[in-house]
């Protein structure tokens, strides 16, 4: 009876899971690169390579360096949340709790995520692909979670949000499709002509899959931070079940579709073996994400909802991307940057100190 | 009353899980703004032996109260 009341309650964000799960297999068997079908972080980091906002790697043959790419992804994500939010009604822009907290938390989620290469998404991705290093992100990512709720419990804050109009929730979903169609319209963009940045699905191909994606993540509140919190926090586990439902599809896929599993800690796909600063990184991620309020594919979706918080989040990310490659900070497959495993530091230093001074006493 | 309006996820129903936890009241009235916060303070109620009735107001909140069942 209360398995049966457990899939009838959370059947939606289950097929969520599955669906995002099987995206990321097809979108690699499309031409994405490998166990990064869907990777919010890489992506963003992506755009602001292509809008020039770092330039690390670029070399006279390749001025757009190896992760400069305008990913439909992100944009399908962003207009399919912010389409299906006006449908069911739930578009109602809001904004103003603590946005450059927010922003900054943004940029420093960024650092963490590419210490460890790979957002909570890709983290699950990288798990069904059989990447061990990913389970070490894992490890992380919990303990990060966890950090994140000791503050939460404790009275953590950003403050509260208020009403805002409809032209400041639509600003942010409106430009974006704007940019998208300048990328593909006009050679305003760059993209990579080497690296992850210039393995890409067909861009309509991966916007009508994100197109869904961001759609079905909008209506099952998908999240990769809500599901492990909740489950701590509330005994709540019917978010977890979509992360659990991602890792069950991303296997059956590559073992139905791609170069079926390889469990090792080695010669992953843009990956490195540097357990520590994975979890490190992931831990990073964990904390900001459960500080914010939700994980990367979460803030996108919120974003496209009329958040303009998320929207400023995502901003921060952008900007944390171009940061982490422009100051060495990014990890690559040969191991963690020259300044990673400092800046994981500084950045687990950083939101100590924002989760102390944002605590409420009120809501002690 | 709970006042959870503007609040980010996961803020009110830790909110209602923490006046829960304090005063293990018979009935509880919360105040959100959005449709997740209804579905999880009112999934959480519902796990701890509330039932929930949520009343639209005007301007996209929500009232929901809870009574012990």
């Amino acid at each position: 009876m209360k398995k049966e009341n457990f899939f009838k309650r959370n059947w939606l964000v289950m097929l969520c899971g599955l669906l995002v799960g099987a995206a990321a297999v097809f979108l690699t068997c499309q031409g994405n690169p490998k166990n990064m079908g869907f990777c919010i972080a890489c992506f963003l980091r992506d755009i602001a390579g292509a809008m020039g906002l770092q330039s690390a790697s670029a070399t006279a043959e390749n001025a757009a360096g190896i992760v400069s790419n305008f990913r439909p992804e992100i944009i399908g994500i962003i207009a399919g949340a912010c389409i299906m939010a006006l449908v069911g009604k739930e578009f109602k822009p809001k904004g103003g709790s603590s946005p450059f907290t927010r922003f900054f938390l943004g940029i420093i989620v960024m650092m963490g995520a590419l210490v460890f290469l790979g957002c909570p998404l890709r983290m699950v991705i990288r798990i069904g692909g059989g990447d061990m290093n990913a389970i070490m992100g894992l490890v992380g990512f919990v303990l990060g979670i966890l950090v994140g709720i000791i503050f939460l419990k404790n009275g953590f804050s950003l403050g509260r949000a208020y009403k805002q109009s409809k032209t400041e929730g639509l600003a942010f979903p409106v430009v974006m499709v704007a940019l998208f169609i300048a990328s593909i319209a006009i050679t305003l963009f760059r993209t990579s002509l080497s690296g992850p940045g210039s393995m890409y699905a067909p861009w309509y191909i991966a916007l009508a899959v994100a197109l869904v994606v961001g759609a079905l993540a909008q209506r099952s509140r998908l999240c990769m931070v809500g599901g492990l919190r909740d489950a701590v926090m509330f005994k709540e586990f019917g978010l977890l079940a979509g992360f659990v439902c991602i890792i069950i599809a991303v296997m059956g896929g590559n073992l139905i579709f791609g170069d079926g599993l390889s469990f090792s800690f080695e010669n992953q796909p843009i990956a490195h073996d540097e357990w520590l600063w994975n979890m490190l990184g992931m831990s990073v991620v964990g904390w900001g994400c459960c500080l914010l309020g939700g994980c990367p594919l979460r803030q996108l979706v919120l974003a496209g909802e009329g958040n303009s918080d998320s929207a400023v989040t995502v901003f921060g990310m952008i900007v944390g991307g171009a940061l982490s490659h422009t100051l060495k900070i990014a990890s690559s497959g040969t191991g963690t940057g020259d300044n990673g495993p400092t800046a994981t530091i500084v950045c687990l230093v950083v939101l100590l100190v924002v989760s102390i001074f944002n605590l409420k006493k009120e809501s002690a | 009353m709970i006042d959870a309006r503007g609040l980010a996820c996961p803020m009110p129903v830790l909110k209602v899980q923490q006046a829960v936890k304090k005063d293990n009241p018979d009935t509880l009235e919360v105040m959100v703004d959005n449709m997740t916060a209804v579905q999880n303070v009112t999934r959480f109620a519902n796990n701890n032996g509330y039932q929930v009735s949520v009343k639209e107001l005007e301007d996209e909140e929500y009232s929901l109260t809870l009574t012990r069942a």
